[in-house]
């Protein structure tokens, strides 16, 4: 019962994330929503290990460790961005297109 | 000699590549960090990074020669499959290695971080071709991603090669994000990460089809997102055209390749028995991506965007290989991505050779009389295009062939006839770079000057040429041993 | 599959069924035949094409160091330098002499040795190999590739001699000769190639070639489009080409043809879905490459390229292998049935379109241009009615004196070409000349007596007057076509009458528009003007091949000589032996003639309207000579373009005597005028709406397809996420959703 109710709120922050990662505008917050997204996965393997065993918790610290690594090549990125537009908003640059 | 999983060194011999090359890129980072110069030349580390890629090539031919693993059930797989895809990958990146050279020192970019980066990231594809757990699919790609992501904004200077990151790296997270969903629900239909006992639990119908089929789509999702499948493409030709050159053509062949194995992986044999539920949902993707990915490259008048969408268009024609899902297809998708990496690479090379950084030089029109001025280079990028769009009697041709084959045996009709007929409206703009080239004159304003071509990227333009000639001429040999890469491998799990 | 083969080989050794099953003429025993290294045959002009290319190679380069130094210079082709022309000239036509001799040595011992049954060279080495298909790169030498191979080579030979000559002035010499070389090596593993996977590669090669020297000289924009239109019409049919080649091999498990033709009959049931299907996209593959309607559009175009291109790729060589595909895959038509009325349906619908075009044009090359289609339909006609020989015999005639009209309008052009740039002052009107058009010309026999007197033997060759070849030829046809519309169970009897009436319409037809290229060009008044004194005869190099093709043009057609007219006057009372060429291609058309004669019966004897053959023969000799004696006398006597110096007569009665009765008129209004309107009709609609239309239509649907699509290609990351998502939605309601 419990797991299914897990799931569900796990999807639940994930479609969360997803709605702001299309939405917003601000690559930090984009970032973060993807972050949050990461995090639902979380909760599901958590969840889904109670029942059939460690491998999902093993999973999450992997998940957690990539989820950092990720932050800091992004942060990086976004960081490199900013000097060249002066600004994060992800819908002021688009110099590549079409 | 048979690996023992009981020992701990054992694991260490299945990986032997994959450490090689890390351990390569740790001594290519140090080594960069401690040279004295600022963006000096830094071929010296270039070197270095090829010879790492030797070494790891030679640890790859001795797993290859004569080490077998115990069942087929470890998290990493020793199989022929691995190691031919490794070879791939370990080619593809000795090459864009070798192009970056000139660039790196051109454009002053740190070559410990640059180099030490294409390494990591070849060790990330090696491990999502050996993965045989999900876990280890994920972090291969995470692994592959993270090294391309900073790849594709190494060039501080140029806004484009910053912009090109950012939107690599966001939308490859949010559909990382994505895969990993899908990899939680098949963990959780199914109980296990392993793909082998995915495919148990599948076959037995032991698994829960309400997770199973969501988790399913996610994966095929995920990946159709590093595959560059239509409708989740949008990234690539900004990203393509916006990234450092050499990085793209890291991109377009390596990326594309590491993806394609593992996917491949992942659903034949993970999932091979719900292929009448994944297959429709390719299906429709793989004809979507050939359709658009053909008839948008057709308007593009940057060389870069439409190799870009080259690429997206090939990606569909693989696409048709994991529908077909028969070991035909299989060996063909493993010999295509050899001739595609090759072949793309080397347009690429000469992409790169052609023009610095900026816009100029990857204009269609630029290409005016191209040939006339380097015939050298004209000659290989004809080669080069003509591959690309399957000309008889180079790879290209003979890789669309085994694919279609595959399809064929598979009674694919409809997909084979689109593949065919996009392969015709293919013809339409690779050609019209061989045409600007040969047939029309410079563009007005240009010096029509020689280009200097620096002699190591001569000699990755010749090894291409003379590869994907080869691979046309005499196929035999690479196609026996992609066909023997994949012989067994979607049998692996008894009975199917 | 070799396996296969060599077992097929000796279950065909001479004492087989298929020996014995040889018509009389030929030996029972065929004697053993090696070939004389048919490799190099091939291996010659590919080793030609990389010396030119080479040497093109390095005259671009040495004259883009020129542009360094800051000379002057032409980013195609390099400064105008004599030393760059001596290599190529004897690379280039010396490797197709010495490809022609190795060939003419192979087709003189072969006939000597009444070859019966094909002969595999090779396989060299091993194309594709899988588990399940396998493809030797090999070549498969029979009667019908020898003689394929003497005409690429032979026909080849002359035209880059010829060549030397008239692109002596251009700046791209090596480079056109590469391309040359290049298209009959291509040529060569297209007719020489052992099955249907070694054909595709000649195939898509000669196309690749024919796009190159199409758009050869392409600073012209109109020129290089042409080019464009002859690739995208072709790849059309390469890809029905493509498509039945992997239906051949789902049937079969090969693509070598000997095994497809010896095993058809026990694959296929007699007018199958799946045999017809694979006919009908070869045919498509066909009529794209050898320019039938509808796709028959980009070859007057393609006449943008050098001429003694259009002589070699679009008239002798390269356009007819359609039809050489279509012989070669016989055994799969005589299965079809409604594929081979289909297939001689196209022909001769081909056949009198063009015919009726080619009345109207006025350029010379495109005259020629539409006669190529016309005659290339009669081909197909043949092919259809299941007399695969007479196509073949046609295909080779058919080489030679449209070779050879295409050369000689090729000097007649040189020729103009020298008179419009050296003449003084521009003719009175014309602001600037167009050495093509030949209301510009006439009266050009009394400057060009020679290339005048070849053209005459072409043009009686191709109105099929006897004796010259394509009376032979012709006839065969048209023979054939009765003859087969009277077999006694023709399911499309009918059908074939009205094929037979067309294309008796259209030899005459063809008579009509010949005559009236040469009264145009050679005869009447000049109208060149005052550049008239500049026209000269062409040099030597160039008439020298004129003059061999005109023999080839009157001897061609005793190669085979109907038995019917053997013993006749019109056979020279039995000199020449009588079907020669029948005999020696038998064994290659066998299997179709034997499912032929099984399905559909004995074919009559007699024209659909009575009459034996010699009857037939008498009567069509005669009214093609009637038509072009005719034409002559009326058309001559026209004045064309300078007419507005001459008020005419005065008196109604001395109009009337003037107009000659106004019969002129009369048959202008009640017979020409209609036709001509047709014909109109036929170019203006068929060629440039439908057609055009069509190729217009695919390129303004990628480009707003490619512009829809662009439209989500915003660059925002929020609408890249958001297609993302949309995808990731779709993805995963097909999977919840549909099972």
């Amino acid at each position: 019962m419990l797991v299914e109710h897990a799931l569900l709120l796990s999807a639940l922050l994930f479609v969360i994330g997803s709605l702001g990662v299309v939405v917003r505008r601000n690559a930090i917050i984009v970032f973060l929503c993807i972050e949050l997204q990461l995090n639902a996965v979380n909760l599901a393997f958590t969840a889904i290990s109670r029942h059939v065993g460690i491998e999902g918790q093993v999973f999450v610290f992997f998940v957690m460790t990539v989820a950092a690594a990720e932050a800091a090549v992004g942060l990086a990125v976004i960081i490199s961005i900013f000097r060249h537009y002066g600004t994060v908003g992800v819908d002021k640059f688009n110099l590549l297109k079409w | 000699m048979l690996l023992d999983y009981s020992s701990g060194f054992h694991y260490l011999l299945a990986l032997a590549p994959e450490v090689v090359l890390s351990v390569a890129g740790m001594v290519v980072l140090l080594a960069g960090v401690t040279g004295k110069r600022e963006g000096g030349p830094g071929h010296e580390l270039g070197w270095l990074s090829l010879a790492g890629l030797a070494a790891a090539a030679v640890a790859n031919g001795w797993l290859y020669a004569g080490v077998a693993e115990d069942g087929a059930t470890a998290m990493i797989a020793v199989d022929r499959f691995r190691l031919f895809a490794n070879w791939i990958f370990l080619l593809g990146a000795a090459f864009a290695v070798v192009v970056s050279l000139d660039y790196v020192a051109r454009q002053k970019l740190q070559a410990g971080e640059y180099y030490s980066l294409i390494l990591f990231a070849v060790v990330g594809m090696m491990f999502m071709a050996s993965a045989r757990d999900l876990m280890i699919v994920f972090l291969g790609l995470e692994l592959m991603s993270i090294g391309v992501y900073a790849l594709a904004a190494f060039n501080r200077r140029d806004r484009r090669s910053a912009e090109a990151g950012l939107k690599y790296f966001l939308l490859g997270a949010f559909a990382s994000g994505f895969l990993l969903f899908g990899i939680a629900l098949v963990y959780g239909a199914t109980g296990s990460t392993n793909i082998h006992d995915v495919a148990v639990a599948v076959q037995e119908g032991t698994a829960a089809r309400g997770l199973l089929l969501p988790g399913v789509a996610l994966l095929a999702a995920g990946f159709a997102f590093k595959v560059s499948a239509v409708p989740f493409h949008m990234w690539t030709p900004d990203v393509y055209q916006g990234a450092p050159t050499p990085v793209t053509a890291f991109m377009a062949a390596s990326v594309k390749s590491a993806a394609f194995v593992a996917f491949l992986r992942v659903f034949l044999v993970g999932l091979g028995d719900v292929s009448s539920e994944w297959g429709p949902i390719l299906w429709w993707l793989s004809a979507a991506t050939m359709v658009a990915g053909n008839l948008i490259a057709v308007v593009q008048s940057n060389v870069k965007r439409m190799l870009a969408y080259s690429s997206i268009a090939h990606g569909g024609y693989l696409l048709v290989a994991l529908v077909a899902g028969n070991d035909t297809a299989a060996g063909g998708l493993l010999f295509y991505l050899l001739v595609y990496t090759v072949m793309n690479v080397g347009a690429f090379a000469v992409l790169i050779v052609a023009g610095n950084q900026s816009e100029r030089g990857s204009r269609i029109e630029d290409f005016g009389g191209f040939g006339w001025r380097n015939p050298v280079l004209g000659v290989f990028m004809t080669i080069f295009l003509l591959s690309l769009a399957g000309f008889p009697g180079t790879g290209g041709f003979m890789a669309k062939l085994f694919l279609l084959q595959g399809a064929v045996e598979a009674r694919l009709w409809v997909l084979s006839v689109i593949l065919v007929l996009t392969t015709v409206v293919s013809y339409w703009y690779y050609l019209r770079v061989a045409w600007y080239m040969w047939m029309k004159d410079a563009p007005e304003g240009t010096a029509p000057a020689r280009l200097a071509v620096p002699i190591a990227a001569h000699a990755v333009l010749l090894i291409a040429a003379g590869l994907v000639l080869l691979t046309g001429v005499f196929p035999g040999a690479p196609l026996e041993l992609a066909m023997g890469a994949v012989e067994g491998l979607v049998e692996v799990v008894a009975g199917r | 599959m070799f396996l296969v083969e060599s077992t097929l080989r000796s279950a065909l050794a001479p004492s087989s069924a298929l020996a014995s099953a040889l018509p009389a003429a030929a030996p029972q025993e065929a004697a053993h035949w090696e070939p004389f290294l048919p490799g190099l045959v091939v291996l010659l002009p590919l080793l030609g094409f990389v010396a030119n290319g080479f040497l093109a190679l390095r005259a671009a380069r040495r004259s883009s160091a020129a542009v360094r130094a800051g000379k002057e210079w032409s980013p195609i082709a390099g400064s105008v330098r004599p030393r760059t022309h001596t290599l190529p000239t004897w690379i280039g036509p010396g490797v197709m002499a010495a490809a022609f001799g190795l060939a003419a040595i192979n087709f003189a011992t072969a006939w000597g040795a009444h070859l019966a049954e094909p002969v595999i060279a090779g396989p060299y080495w091993t194309w594709i190999a899988t588990e399940t298909l396998r493809i030797d790169a090999a070549l498969q030498l029979d009667a019908l590739s020898l003689a394929m191979t003497m005409v690429v080579t032979g026909v080849g030979f002359l035209i880059h001699v010829f060549s030397v000559g008239y692109m002596k002035d251009d700046p791209g010499y090596p480079r056109y000769f590469a391309y040359l070389n290049l298209f009959v090596f291509f040529m060569l593993v297209l007719v020489l190639g052992s099955g249907y996977g070694t054909m595709f590669v000649g195939w898509e090669g000669v196309g690749l070639c024919s796009y190159l020297l199409i758009g050869y000289w392409f600073s012209d924009v109109k020129k290089s489009d042409a080019g464009k239109k002859a690739f995208i019409v072709n790849r059309i049919g390469d890809f029905g080409f493509l498509l039945a080649i992997f239906l051949i091999f789902q049937g079969f498990g090969t693509l070598d043809f000997m095994p497809v033709s010896a095993g058809a009959a026990g694959e296929f049931a007699y007018g199958g879905t799946m045999v017809t299907a694979i006919t009908l996209l070869l045919l498509l593959g066909a009529v794209g490459k050898s320019a039938q309607v509808p796709l028959h559009v980009w070859l007057p175009d393609a006449m943008a390229g050098p001429t003694p291109v259009s002589a070699l790729i679009h008239a002798a060589t390269m356009v007819t292998a359609g039809v050489y595909m279509v012989v070669r895959s016989s055994a799969l038509y005589a299965l079809a049935p409604t594929s081979q009325a289909v297939v001689a349906g196209i022909g001769v619908l081909t056949a009198f379109v063009a015919a009726t075009i080619a009345f109207k044009q006025n350029d010379i090359k495109k005259v020629l241009a539409y006669s190529t289609v016309s005659q290339l339909g009669f081909m197909f006609l043949a092919a259809g009615v299941g007399a695969y020989t007479a196509a073949v015999f046609h295909l080779v005639t058919h080489a030679f004196f449209k070779a050879l009209l295409f050369l000689g309008a090729g000097a007649v052009i040189h020729a103009m070409h020298h008179a419009v740039e050296h003449g003084d002052e521009p003719p009175a009107g014309h602001g600037h000349m167009d050495p093509q058009d030949m209301r510009n010309m006439g009266g050009l026999r009394k400057h060009m007596p020679v290339t005048w007197a070849v053209m005459g033997v072409a043009t009686l060759a191709i109105a099929g007057i006897w004796p010259f070849a394509g009376f032979f030829s012709k006839d065969e046809i048209i023979w054939y076509a009765g003859a087969w519309a009277g077999a006694e169970s023709n399911p499309f009897g009918g059908l074939y009458v009205a094929y037979w009436v067309l294309a008796l319409v259209t030899a005459l037809l063809t008579a009509f528009y010949m005559a009236r290229l040469m009264v145009m060009t050679f005869h009447g008044a000049n109208r060149t003007g005052p550049a008239a004194s500049h026209l000269h005869e062409a040099p030597r190099v160039m008439i020298v091949p004129l003059v061999v093709l005109a023999v080839l043009s009157v001897l061609g057609g005793w190669l085979n000589v109907p038995e019917a007219l053997h013993q006749t006057a019109l056979g020279l009372f039995g000199a020449v032996p009588a079907e020669g060429l029948h005999h020696w291609l038998a064994p290659v058309v066998h299997a179709a003639e034997e499912i032929q004669a099984g399905a559909i019966g004995e074919a009559s004897k007699s024209a659909p309207i009575g009459g034996g053959e010699l009857a037939w023969a008498l009567v069509s000799t005669l009214a093609a000579a009637a038509v072009v004696i005719a034409t002559f006398r009326v058309l001559g006597r026209r004045s064309y373009a300078t007419a507005a110096a001459d008020p005419g007569p005065q008196t109604a009665l001395g109009r009337f005597l003037h107009g000659k009765w106004y019969f002129d008129e009369a048959y202008e209004r009640t017979v020409v005028q209609p036709v001509l309107a047709a014909s109109r009709w036929c170019w203006k609609v068929v060629d440039t709406r439908v057609i055009d239309g069509f190729v217009n239509f695919t390129g303004s649907f990628t480009r707003v397809a490619g512009w829809v699509a662009s439209v989500f290609q915003t660059g925002q990351v929020n609408m890249y996420a958001f297609v993302l998502a949309l995808g990731v939605l779709l993805v995963l309601g097909a999977a919840v959703l549909l099972p």
